[in-house]
């Protein structure tokens, strides 16, 4: 079935900003505290851009059909970081390994949906949107911001473009564009605030434009505390993912959590995943970007009711190709942590034999994992936001 | 005479950034016999000689390595070869409209891994790109670029893919809505069998692979060909109105353009000439190549230094050329105009002002009021007095007055 490309994401998030919705400040989140039911969770929605190699990040170490289908990216016993005697973590998943072993983190394997779509887009298209059956032009976080009122600040990104994921029907959440914002030493904030100003009858692109000043010094004044010694200019990838690293995204997040902001959702990412070639290093370097910052920021927020969870547009073919890499393929792993997550291994592991077209067979529908953050993180009836779905994982739960 | 913000409007709207020569010679020949002047057919020119595609001769993992990185820097080399054709022939609407077509069958180098199949989809671009789609459509559905891109070479009778037919019909000639799935699978049959030869740079449709059954596509029933699929595509109802949304969404807005036909340079001609395209001034963010390009030209940066701040530019405004996000293209409008945006431009105009000694030389002579001669070199209409508060104080120091004033929101919008 068709499903929504990109293109048209940004088209739904473009009329939510013509609807009104202007950049927001880190001060306009930070100025919800106390706006909130102090018990309620967070959700921290961590997005792969590129498609994560799930089989050489939950290794199924033991399975002679693991190292048959790719001699020259597998991991054996004694490089993995042992999880039981079937799987292990990818050697560079060191922190994340130990709160495994302190019992904090969950891998749902084989999440997938059915038929499934190798392009990025619209695989991505179908996790943003929570709908693999049939077109949907607003995102499943999105829907549940509008069920939950519509203020932009319950679901907040810190990436420089609204994530369709969190695009409404009737509302959409609030970009909180951050970073250090580097200036040339010649333009001065007076400048700026003097640019940012609307100028009497000029047109709404270019009000615009001017406005873009003013949000500029908001961020400016703001974001130095936080990102100053982030000078980390991750570029952006072409299967997308934000500019900002992960780590300072996660950074504004775990402050306004700190501070009692009212967002009830957050929403980062980290890109290139998109590995065809020579991807046992790249993807470990990848994966570390991945690994220091979330167990940092899992230690971080072990006082507050935040659950984080990690997903890629699809996980990798099980055979390698002929670039020591691996093509599009179907279904992976959802890692799970923090409030009220019950650490372990869950969902059937796909077969690396039993294959659809070279790629895994899914055995748990993402709508389920998706199904137990609405109702147990967001107390959301999810049969509301998944059209109708009532499967749950919430075997995860403690 | 004809009105020069008339003038400036329209060569703003469909050239990549004009020179205030450029609007003066306009002024004077008149806003009909400008617009029949810039969209003069131009003839395509001779392709940069980049080598022959390393990746295929490749065969170790060294020299796939290797190749590679042969591979990035064709494409940085092509794609430094259009910038510069872009700013050296931007007195004509040609390149842009080549831009225009690359955005609209945006197909991504990352997936292609060839500087010269890229280049040679651009070329179909300048030679079917001018004149009715019909030929155009053709000619892509043959493109070995955008066969590899779409997943084409996976088309096969005994495992179709759809991607190709399903973005041809949804992307690039009808529309979302304007057919259904039944559909999609039919044109996949009709797109079978095609095989991309990248030493060759060709692709040829292979019989043993092509699916000749017949289908029922768009409420015809037969056995159809490539041909015929693209004939039917810009026969269809839906494909005028959906060109013409997207030449709005790029050039501007004038309520006809749909009377032109399937014809994009009759498009642009129509809304160049409509007596309400003027009013339409304002309306639109600028593409980071339109900024790039035009502050090159405007300022005439000598382009053997401009390489590097130009296409640091690019990359930092997000509009790398062959290298569109998605099948979808660049955004368009406002999502341009963001605080990362503002930033960037403030940063690139400071590294583009530096290597402009003419432009900051002809600023510091200037002898009436200089900001007046800074809004027409960089052919902006007036400064609102918000603007001209902020750039006064710098006014004695040229090069940073132009750098401020490329990032404006009067240089920003057109």
């Amino acid at each position: 079935m068709d499903v929504i490309t990109r293109r048209r994401f940004l088209a739904a998030s473009g009329v939510a900003v013509a609807g009104g919705v202007a950049a927001y400040s880190l001060r306009d989140i930070l100025a919800t505290a106390g706006d909130r039911d102090p018990a309620a969770r967070t959700l921290v929605l961590v997005t792969l851009y590129g498609g994560n190699d799930g089989i050489n990040t939950v290794i199924p170490y033991a399975d002679p059909a693991y190292a048959a289908a790719r001699p020259a990216l597998a991991y054996d016993a004694g490089q993995v970081l042992r999880l039981d005697d079937a799987f292990g973590l990818n050697p560079a998943m060191t922190g994340l390994h130990q709160l495994y072993q302190d019992g904090k983190l969950a891998v749902v394997r084989g999440v997938g949906y059915p038929k499934p779509d190798r392009s990025h887009f619209r695989s991505m298209d179908i996790w943003q949107t929570g709908r693999p059956d049939r077109p949907e032009n607003t995102g499943w976080l999105g829907r549940w911001l509008d069920a939950a009122g519509g203020d932009p600040r319950l679901a907040v990104s810190f990436e420089p473009v609204l994530p369709p994921l969190l695009a409404g029907a009737r509302s959409a959440g609030a970009t909180v564009p951050g970073g250090s914002v580097r200036l040339p030493k010649n333009v001065t904030t007076a400048q700026l605030t003097a640019l940012g100003a609307a100028a009497p009858g000029e047109t709404a692109t270019r009000a615009r434009a001017a406005a873009c000043f003013g949000d500029l010094t908001r961020i400016q004044d703001l974001m130095y505390d936080v990102t100053e010694q982030d000078d980390d200019q991750d570029t952006a990838t072409g299967t997308g993912g934000a500019s900002q690293s992960l780590d300072s995204q996660l950074a504004l997040v775990a402050k306004c959590v700190e501070a009692g902001a009212a967002t009830r959702v957050y929403s980062v990412s980290l890109g290139g995943f998109d590995l065809h070639a020579d991807e046992k290093q790249a993807q470990e370097s990848q994966l570390a970007k991945l690994d220091k910052p979330l167990a940092a920021f899992a230690g971080r927020m072990a006082a507050h009711e935040v659950v984080v969870a990690v997903y890629s547009e699809f996980g990798r073919r099980v055979r390698a190709n002929a670039s020591d890499g691996t093509d599009h393929g179907t279904a992976s792993n959802v890692l799970l942590l923090g409030a009220g997550i019950k650490g372990g291994l869950y969902g059937e592991p796909p077969s690396l034999t039993d294959l659809d077209q070279g790629d895994l067979k899914y055995t748990t529908d993402f709508r389920d994992v998706y199904a137990t953050l609405l109702a147990d993180v967001l107390g959301s009836d999810p049969a509301r936001t998944l059209d109708g779905w009532t499967g749950r994982s919430e075997e995860v739960w403690a | 005479m004809t009105d020069r913000r008339v003038i400036s409007h329209v060569l703003r709207r469909l050239t990549p950034g004009p020179t205030a020569t450029e609007i003066d010679a306009g002024v004077s020949a008149g806003l009909e016999a400008t617009v029949d002047r810039v969209l003069a057919p131009v003839p395509p020119p001779a392709l940069p000689a980049l080598g022959a595609d390393p990746l295929t001769s490749a065969r170790t993992k060294e020299e796939r390595q290797e190749a590679r990185r042969q591979v990035a820097e064709q494409v940085a080399d092509a794609t430094w070869w259009w910038i510069g054709r872009l700013a050296g022939t931007g007195s004509s609407a040609a390149e842009k409209l080549t831009f225009f077509w690359h955005g609209h069958w945006a197909t991504s180098v990352q997936k292609v891994r060839s500087a010269g199949l890229m280049l040679s989809q651009q070329q179909i671009f300048r030679r079917y790109g001018t004149g009715a789609t019909g030929p155009l459509v053709r000619a892509m559905l043959r493109d070995p670029a955008l066969i590899i891109w779409l997943d084409g070479q996976r088309n096969t009778r005994k495992a179709p893919n759809e991607n190709l037919a399903r973005e041809v019909m949804e992307l690039f000639t009808l529309g979302v809505g304007h057919y259904t799935e039944d559909d999609v699978k039919a044109a996949a049959k009709v797109l079978t069998g095609w095989q991309v030869d990248r030493a060759a740079g060709t692709a040829r449709l292979v019989a043993a692979r092509h699916d000749p059954a017949a289908v029922t596509l768009l409420g015809t029933t037969g056995v159809f060909g490539v041909d015929e699929f693209a004939d039917m595509l810009v026969r269809h109802p839906a494909h005028v109105p959906f060109l013409a949304s997207r030449v709005r969404a790029r050039y501007g807005s004038a309520p006809d353009l749909e009377t032109a036909g399937n014809n994009v340079t009759a498009m642009l001609r129509a809304l160049a000439l409509d007596a309400s395209f003027p009013a339409d001034a304002g309306n639109l963010g600028k593409q980071p190549i339109e900024w790039v390009v035009g502050a090159v030209r405007q300022l005439d940066v000598p382009l053997d230094k401009a390489r590097k701040p130009a296409l640091a530019a690019l990359r930092a405004l997000g509009q790398v050329p062959f290298r569109p996000p998605s099948v979808g293209g660049w955004p368009a409008g406002e999502a341009w105009l963001t605080t990362a945006a503002a930033q960037a431009r403030l940063r690139s105009g400071q590294a583009l002002a530096a290597l402009a000694p003419a432009a900051v030389q002809s600023l510091s002579e200037t002898k009436g009021e200089r900001l007046d001669a800074l809004a027409r070199l960089l052919a902006v209409d007036a400064w609102t007095d918000r603007t001209a508060a902020v750039l006064k104080p710098v006014a004695a120091k040229p090069q940073q007055l132009l750098a401020l004033a490329l990032a404006t929101p009067e240089y920003t919008v057109h």
